[in-house]
């Protein structure tokens, strides 16, 4: 128990430094990311520049920076979607049940059996590349997922006597919904968050390192170690920043959501 | 002298202090008798039980005093070296017999898993022995039943195939740890018969643990009542029964649901 | 049994034609025109018009469906725009290399995961548990195209055991195909293992913790023996469920690792496709991934039912 808790905390801390590295991008890099600096092409780290630089002399650092902010945006924006339309579908299913309520979660459940990646490829495949798009794919394929949790949750708490008398008294459904039972379903749904942001965060990466997510100008993390790829024999060290803040924010956050999920056990 | 039990302590270390399951309990169990423990949940019977087979887990739990079968300490030995005594000499079936089967394995393989363990039979020898002791703990068409899984079972029929797989190698004693508490009354009255018969038949001596005097009346010969952890009362069963000594003895038989109220509402229990 | 089977099996045919109808409605609403890629801006209108009578996409979406369904069953799986080639030729080389890739990964994530999973929960709370536990989490943090470039790099370009990028056939011989496709599995293995082993070990740990282990240690087992006779067969049912769903995540993480390490697979074809928007190519390994994907829950689920007496017979 006591290791669990220094898990979540470990968890948090990371997740808050991780955050923070993210943030601090949208105000301030050491340089300009896209600067070009002939002087210091295939520069390997050093005190200047951290990480390295690449093959037109830009700073790894500030590039990484520009990118996980830019990662964070898109994967909170899949989150948005994902759940804001998840909770809504879940909500309704869960609360009202029916044949309507069977046959959604007959989609979800097919749609639920496929890697995410995998069909948010597809959906990219039709509609094309580009920032948009990626957030736009992500977060309706997020739907399902998110539709299930919540109305298995919404389900749990529906024959509950607190939302019995709530019925009985007459209070809107709107409100029993949303102020009387969503409160209760946060623990568990908030530790589904936490598995979604970090399939979002790898579902981006994965996709933009394809080329077939976010597209130049945007950054991302996922593109910039495409980019390296392309220079791995002569400046390896490139990968070395985006890679880090990759694992090290899904590692983050997976020891707080693992923490969350023990703390409800307890 | 088969069993004999002195000055048995059994303690939880705990961070705030021990807590002690049981306290001082002392008990002798000679070749074929049947003797009761009796007291409500909590009071250390099973407990007792566990310490008896070499199921507790030492890391866990403090052991002292003395556990002595047939002039050997029990509580010296090494855990390979009570596997020896697990089984063979010493068996326990248990309160629940709807999770204590292992739900992938036939009934056949546990009822016979002790000979596998502590025998050089041949399969077919195996089978033979298997069959024999689910005959004697009342299992009808056994050959039938030795190729079925658990879940097609009924409770009743469960515990008899517990009571087969530890009756499978004769074992001294047998202990019954509440082995009909989870049970229907009317299949309670005959898994009583059945060990009744159990120990006419083959002299294996039972230390029956209930919850229930009225079910340790059935069968003992003596008993003895637990009370946090402690013995309070110990004697001839009708003794007992008759003429309690302890208000916890006379809440314990007070608290017996009547024969008519078991009949009225009792039956699914 | 049977008719459960029948159900399933009715079920699952009627999913895959579901399949069919999307993969080909998706690629057909797309705007623009396939013919102005294939011919180019500079084509005249009866070029075009010709070409669309040949592709056949003068006839209405269901026709096309139809042919495109009835091709794909007679083994006609169409043509690529790009190569100019059939596109069951053009997969033909790849499948090879994508299934070698997806077994082999398989394959390392039992091998690895299995014993690991074991060993961890034999030893519950012991050294190797621990340091086992904290390499998971890692492990499991890693994405797979992260794990393939750090294995690029380490035995790649530092240790020098392969040549990144270079491309090894089949027809090099089994031994050396082998070896080339080893590093990319593990880079496709390595998460899930890490998944697995973390399942299997609360497996194992809560079947432990059941009655009928008391009952098994009351016979005299050990505590080795009653893992081997009593748990691992228990503890396995929801692994062996777990590692059946593996293999949907194993085709998205070899699509991803193709690329990393340069191999001429499925995956690589794919993401080229969609790159030259060569629809009909996408549009066969889109389908022949979700079948892949579909099968093999299909496959999970009578596996469960094998598993699990409880389970069989309904």
């Amino acid at each position: 128990m006591r290791r669990k808790n220094w898990y979540a905390r470990l968890g948090g801390v990371l997740t808050v430094a991780m955050l923070a590295f993210a943030v601090t991008g949208f105000f301030w890099t050491p340089y300009e990311p896209t600067a070009f600096d002939a002087t210091s092409k295939y520069a390997p780290p050093s005190l200047a520049h951290p990480f390295g630089c690449d093959q037109m002399g830009r700073d790894i650092l500030s590039r990484t920076l520009e990118g996980a902010g830019s990662t964070l945006v898109i994967a909170l924006a899949v989150l948005v979607i994902g759940f804001g339309l998840g909770l809504l579908i879940g909500s309704l299913c869960g609360y009202f049940g029916g044949a309507l309520d069977a046959l959604v979660m007959r989609v979800c459940d097919a749609l639920a059996a496929f890697p995410s990646v995998l069909l948010a490829l597809v959906v990219l495949a039709v509609i094309g590349p580009g920032k948009y798009n990626v957030i736009g794919a992500l977060g309706v394929l997020f739907v399902p997922s998110y539709a299930r949790q919540v109305r298995g949750e919404f389900l749990k708490f529906r024959d509950r006597d607190f939302v019995r008398s709530a019925q009985l008294m007459g209070v809107p459904k709107w409100r029993i919904l949303y102020v009387h039972i969503l409160p209760n379903t946060w623990p568990v749904l908030l530790s589904g968050l936490t598995i979604g942001f970090n399939n979002a965060v790898l579902a981006e990466a994965s996709m933009s390192y394809l080329s077939i997510g976010v597209t130049a100008p945007d950054v991302s993390l996922g593109r910039m170690l495409n980019e390296a790829q392309s220079v791995w024999f002569t400046a390896p060290w490139c990968m070395l920043g985006p890679a880090l803040v990759v694992v090290l924010t899904i590692l983050g956050v997976s020891m707080l959501g693992e923490g969350l999920r023990e703390r409800m056990r307890a | 002298m088969m069993l004999e039990i002195n000055h048995l302590n059994i303690a939880f270390p705990h961070a705030q202090g021990h807590f002690e399951a049981v306290k001082d309990f002392s008990l002798t169990v000679e070749e074929g008798q049947v003797i009761g423990i009796v007291g409500e949940s909590g009071s250390g019977k099973s407990m007792t039980a566990h310490a008896i087979m070499g199921l507790l887990d030492r890391k866990q739990v403090q052991v002292s005093g003395s556990i002595c079968f047939d002039g050997v300490e029990l509580l010296d030995l090494s855990r390979s070296q009570m596997r020896a005594y697990q089984g063979k000499e010493l068996s326990i079936i248990f309160q629940e017999p709807m999770t204590s089967l292992n739900p992938t394995m036939k009934i056949g393989p546990q009822v016979e898993e002790a000979l596998r363990i502590h025998t050089k039979m041949s399969p077919k020898e195996r089978k033979a022995r298997a069959l024999e002791a689910m005959a004697l703990a009342g299992l009808p068409q056994a050959e039938a039943l030795y190729h079925q899984y658990p879940h097609q079972l009924s409770g009743g029929m469960r515990q008899r195939v517990m009571i087969a797989a530890a009756l499978v190698l004769r074992p001294r004693l047998l202990i019954a740890d509440e082995p009909t508490t989870a049970l229907d009354v009317t299949i309670q009255a005959q898994i009583l018969d059945t060990l009744k018969e159990i120990n006419r038949k083959e002299g294996i001596a039972i230390l029956f643990i209930s919850h229930d005097l009225g079910v340790i009346r059935a069968l003992c010969h003596h008993v003895v009542v637990m009370q946090q952890g402690k013995i309070v009362e110990a004697g001839d069963v009708e003794q007992v029964f008759y003429h309690p000594q302890q208000s916890y003895t006379r809440r314990l038989i007070a608290s017996r649901p009547t024969r008519t109220k078991l009949k009225a509402g009792g039956s699914h229990g | 049994m049977m008719k459960t089977l029948a159900k399933r099996l009715l079920l699952l045919v009627g999913t895959l034609l579901l399949v069919t109808i999307l993969a080909f409605v998706a690629f057909s609403i797309i705007p623009g025109d396939p013919t102005s890629s294939i011919l180019g801006v500079e084509a005249t209108a009866d070029q075009v018009a010709a070409l669309r009578e040949k592709l056949g996409l003068d006839l209405p979406i269901w026709q096309r469906y139809l042919h495109w369904l009835g091709g794909l069953l007679t083994g006609n799986l169409g043509e690529s725009y790009n190569y100019a080639m059939p596109v069951g030729q053009l997969l033909s080389t790849c499948i090879s290399y994508t299934a070698t890739l997806a077994v082999m990964s398989f394959v390392l994530i039992v091998v690895i995961s299995l014993p690991l999973g074991i060993l961890a929960a034999r030893y519950e709370g012991g050294v190797v548990d621990r340091v086992l536990t904290v390499l998971n989490q890692i492990t499991m943090s890693v994405p797979n195209f992260v794990a393939g470039l750090l294995l690029v790099y380490v035995f790649g370009l530092v240790l020098r055991l392969f040549q990144p990028g270079a491309i090894v056939t089949p027809a090099m011989g089994w031994g050396s195909f082998l070896g080339y496709m080893f590093f990319p599995a593990l880079a496709v293995a390595l998460p899930r293992s890490a998944m697995t082993v973390k399942l299997l070990r609360g497996s194992i740990l809560s079947e432990l913790g059941q009655d009928y282990i008391r009952t098994a240690y009351s016979k005299g087992n050990s505590k080795t023996s009653a893992l081997w006779r009593h748990v691992l067969r228990n503890a396995m049912i929801p692994v062996v469920t777990f590692l059946a769903m593996t293999v949907a995540d194993i085709m998205a993480g070899s699509i991803v690792v193709e690329q990393v390490f340069g191999i001429p697979g499925l995956g690589k074809m794919l993401v080229t496709s969609i790159g030259n928007r060569d629809y009909p190519v996408v549009q066969v390994i889109v389908l022949l991934i979700a079948t892949i994907v579909v099968v093999s829950n299909f496959a999970a689920d009578l596996l469960y039912r094998v598993m699990d007496p409880r389970l069989r017979g309904r």
